[in-house]
């Protein structure tokens, strides 16, 4: 077993920077991760970082747009977090030599983006990113953090009280990719989720294939509710054959959409008559898809997104890479000819139930960046959030991990935050687990910390030899019928019939689930099984979110409702949660946090 | 899951008949999960209006039938726009899910999947199949362990990215608390190139020193301290040390000028004449004290 103060779980933007923090407090912090850490899907984003650096900004004009793109969803005291401690983690990436793009007297960048009153997008190229990314490894590097690439964590080691609340995490369990052995980490200090994102959970993505779920599945699994799952963020300019990202950046800079009758919908249509193609990515996604629907689109599929205008030295100085992938991905040179986009899952604003500090319910068990929900983004995230969120939480988390004091939080956690339980909602199979659950077996016996781990790693060497062991389904048509039906579904325009329908499948998904089989005998490098481990967190992600979608009856942010075409504040302004509750999953909802530092926040009408 | 599927003509036909024997040895086991893969497979490959051959290195170490490597191939159902990967994907979820290789991206920013790819390194998510020779042959990085199938052993290469100081040192950060560093346009522009390396392993691979000098730094690790060096942030000293890092005996000296490594690169970086440029670096920063 290895033991160390800290184990940070994944090492895209969230998990590097809880690392390094943690390291600087003086813990002996490992980094677990299924992929080589400049392999995360981080390196993938394109737009830039909000902060407010300049005269003219300040944090909170930053958390005001914050928490109007969240619809009034988000909590006041992580918002506020969030927008006062970019600018000091921005500037920290730059002192770490991150190469930003420069302005004419050398200082960094920023640019114009969707949902913004200042151009605070603070950015290097159109690969803000893979910078990122690159420049926080090379600080791991420098500081000789031990990381463990390609080691899959597949369960977390939690002691088995009966409240969520009263456990505590000591560890995670982790199989050796190269090796095939299951081994135990012992965190003496805190385990940090920073698993990011779970798009694979649909079928057109711009997330990674690793993008799987495994933290918010296995942090509920253990008991730590997840928050908002029903928000998920579709992204307008998605290429539509891969799914591949065309940033923000694009319209931040001024390029334009048109539907396939050649008009600039977003006005002509009325859809955002002041911002137009920069009005919140929610907005823009629906309008597409009405253009589409209606018959206006290009091929019944797409729209075009035009930025030919901009001149060819522009789009190469500050999008160049766009140019690439669009050639790359879609056969289209963007300099002669409009790209076709359409909206793609992006981003999930939902996730594992934190404070503003990163901390979860679970004594020791913290999450941060894609897959936490502090929550910051509400319904609805801005783009150019998401990137500070990884930082700024993921310092936090990391931070407090180390045992640092960062003062008590005011975002409260756990079901004992419950404002009303959710006893009405009509569901046409039960959600959960099949016959008994044998995740956390809730007997209070089990609460030695090294004894917690060797349990863990035993239940789980017994499931993956299983798995290995017997005759049965492929995970990948189970996988394949999961994300069709959250496709068509639990899409950018929900129905209640089609939920339920989701919901159907889903159940039948995790029925064939417990059939599934590896066909691989190897223990070298084995992916068959890493992807049938995947395929199981994606099951329990993708039935959070169907449930909270069912659930909340009204429209907010990137939540539509074909039978609630409102925001309903009096009855809604809450969050919707889902406890794994021993394998009878359990909606309740607790209230949303307005009341910011020195402000309330008024619920207002949203528009662009 | 009953259906039973014979042995497929169009799967796995392996190069000789005993290697037939052993693979069909080790498929037994798993025919049960192949039937219901082998019924899907069936359906697309009838509904495809052409297909496209893949020769594919496979390699198991403790596996019986793939401890000698050999070629399996697979008939996938051509799209347009299909990528190596996405062809490499399809015959995994398809006809043989050990089939394995690492992917994550899928838009050569990760850096996961540089393979041998008809005789050439490149990534298969950014290579169209439309563009190569039919049948497509895929090998893992030549001049590296094999691990398994299309996987090798990466920690050579890291270990050579690692050993060049690849993070920004300076000893001049202004001193209030929210002050950048300034940075020209121009500089800046004259490192992005070198930082757009994505560690996909591609030049080493290629790279004839590299696989004949074990402990030669390699374009990329040369390339990464390039980035450093030519950053005007880091100031003189530092480029100075910089400089003495990669004219060490395996370092920038070693390179031949092949330009195997730019000519493979998937981010176009222009490393033979970065390598290039550190040499005249070097040689300039030596002048200067004697």
């Amino acid at each position: 077993m290895h033991e160390h103060d800290v184990v940070v779980v994944g090492a895209g933007g969230a998990g590097l920077r809880a690392a390094i923090a943690a390291q600087e407090e003086g813990a002996d912090v490992a980094m677990v991760t299924k992929l080589h850490p400049v392999r995360s899907h981080t390196g993938a984003a394109e737009g830039g970082i909000n902060a407010a650096l300049r005269d003219g900004d300040d944090w909170e004009l930053h958390a005001y747009d914050t928490m109007k793109g969240s619809d009034y969803l988000g909590d006041a005291p992580a918002i506020e977090t969030l927008a006062q401690d970019a600018p000091e983690e921005v500037i920290q990436l730059e002192h770490w030599g991150m190469p930003f793009s420069r302005e004419d007297d050398g200082r960094v960048s920023q640019r114009p983006f969707g949902g913004l009153s200042f151009p605070r997008t603070t950015y290097a190229g159109a690969e803000t990113g893979h910078h990122l990314l690159h420049t926080m490894y090379e600080q791991v590097v420098k500081r000789g953090i031990q990381v463990y690439d390609e080691f899959y964590v597949s369960q977390l080691a939690v002691t088995d009280h009966d409240e969520p609340e009263e456990r505590e995490c000591h560890g995670v369990v982790a199989y050796d990719i190269k090796s095939g052995e299951v081994v135990g980490f012992r965190a003496t200090g805190g385990v940090v989720l920073a698993t990011g994102g779970d798009g694979q959970v649909f079928e057109h993505t711009t997330n990674a294939v690793a993008n799987t779920g495994d933290g918010p599945a296995m942090a509920y699994r253990a008991g730590a509710p997840v928050e908002d799952m029903e928000f998920v963020q579709f992204h307008p300019t998605t290429l539509p054959s891969t799914g591949v990202l065309i940033s923000e950046g694009v319209r931040g800079e001024g390029g334009i959409l048109y539907n396939g009758e050649g008009e600039r919908f977003m006005f002509e249509r009325g859809y955002a008559n002041n911002a137009g193609e920069l009005a919140s990515r929610d907005v823009v996604s629906r309008a597409e898809l009405t253009e589409i629907n209606e018959g206006r689109g290009i091929d019944e599929e797409y729209v075009e997104l035009d930025m030919r205008h901009l001149g060819e030295e522009r789009i190469t100085d500050r999008l160049e890479n766009i140019i690439h992938l669009a050639e790359d991905f879609e056969g289209v040179d963007p300099l002669k000819e409009p790209m076709p986009v359409k909206p793609g899952q992006h981003y999930h604003m939902g996730g594992i139930e934190t404070d503003e500090n990163g901390e979860t319910c679970v004594d020791g068990l913290y999450a941060a960046g894609e897959c936490a929900c502090a929550s910051v983004h509400g319904s609805n995230r801005l783009g150019g959030n998401a990137l500070p969120e990884l930082i700024v939480f993921g310092a936090r988390a990391g931070r407090h991990a180390a045992g640092t004091d960062l003062g008590t939080a005011e975002v409260p956690v756990g079901p004992s935050a419950r404002s009303e339980t959710e006893d009405g909602l009509e569901t046409p199979v039960n959600p959960g687990a099949l016959g008994v659950d044998d995740d956390v077996a809730a007997d209070g016996a089990l609460v030695e910390p090294s004894e917690v781990v060797e349990h863990a790693v035993e239940t789980e060497r017994t499931r993956i030899e299983g798995m290995l062991e017997r005759d049965g389904i492929n995970h990948a048509e189970i996988r394949e019928d999961l994300q069709r039906a959250m496709t068509e579904y639990v899409n950018v325009f929900r129905t209640e019939e089609g939920l339920k329908k989701a919901l159907e499948t889903i159940r039948e998904c995790r029925e064939r689930y417990q059939d599934v089989a590896v066909s691989d005998p190897s223990r070298t490098f084995n992916t068959d099984l890493i992807h049938t481990v995947e395929t199981g967190n994606l099951i329990d992600v993708a039935e959070t979110i169907t449930l909270g979608a069912l659930a909340r009856t009204e429209f907010r942010g990137a939540h539509w409702r074909k039978e609630h075409q409102e925001r309903k504040d009096e009855s809604w302004l809450k969050h919707t949660m889902i406890a794994w509750n021993g394998g009878s999953p359990e909606l309740y909802y607790k209230p949303v946090v307005l009341e910011g530092e020195n402000k309330e926040y008024e619920p207002k009408v949203r528009s662009y | 899951m009953s259906t039973q599927i014979p042995e497929q003509e169009t799967e796995t036909e392996t190069e000789t008949d005993a290697e037939q024997e052993s693979s069909q040895t080790r498929r037994v086991s798993a025919e049960r999960t192949r039937a219901g893969m082998d019924q899907r497979a069936e359906d697309e490959l009838s509904d495809a209006d052409e297909t496209v051959e893949l020769k594919v290195f496979r390699y198991d170490p403790e596996v019986e039938g793939k401890k000698e490597p050999r070629f399996d191939s697979f008939e996938v159902p051509f799209t347009k726009g299909m990528t190596v990967l996405d062809a490499l994907i399809f015959a995994r979820d398809h006809f043989d899910s050990s089939l394995t290789f690492r992917h994550s991206c899928r838009q050569a920013i990760c850096g996961s999947d540089a393979l041998f790819v008809n005789g050439s390194q490149r990534l298969g998510c950014k290579t169209q199949m439309a563009d190569l020779e039919w049948p497509v042959r895929v090998e893992p990085l030549p001049h590296a362990e094999v691990v398994k199938d299309l996987v090798v052993d990466m920690e050579h290469f890291y270990d050579q990215m690692e050993s060049v100081e690849p993070y920004f040192q300076t000893e001049e950060l202004p001193s209030g608390e929210l002050d950048e560093q300034r940075q020209d346009r121009a500089n800046r522009e004259e490192i992005k190139m070198s930082t757009r390396c994505i560690w996909c392993g591609a030049c080493m691979s290629s790279c004839n020193v590299a696989a004949g000098d074990n402990e030669y730094l390699g374009p990329a690790a040369i390339n990464k301290a390039y980035r450093f060096a030519m950053d005007d942030r880091e100031g003189e000293d530092m480029t100075e040390h910089r400089l003495n890092i990669i004219e060490q005996e395996h370092g920038v000296w070693r390179c031949q000028t092949q330009f195997s490594c730019t000519e493979v690169c998937p981010k176009d970086i222009p490393l033979t004449e970065h390598i290039q440029e550190l040499k005249r670096e070097a040689v300039k920063s030596n002048l200067k004290f004697w």
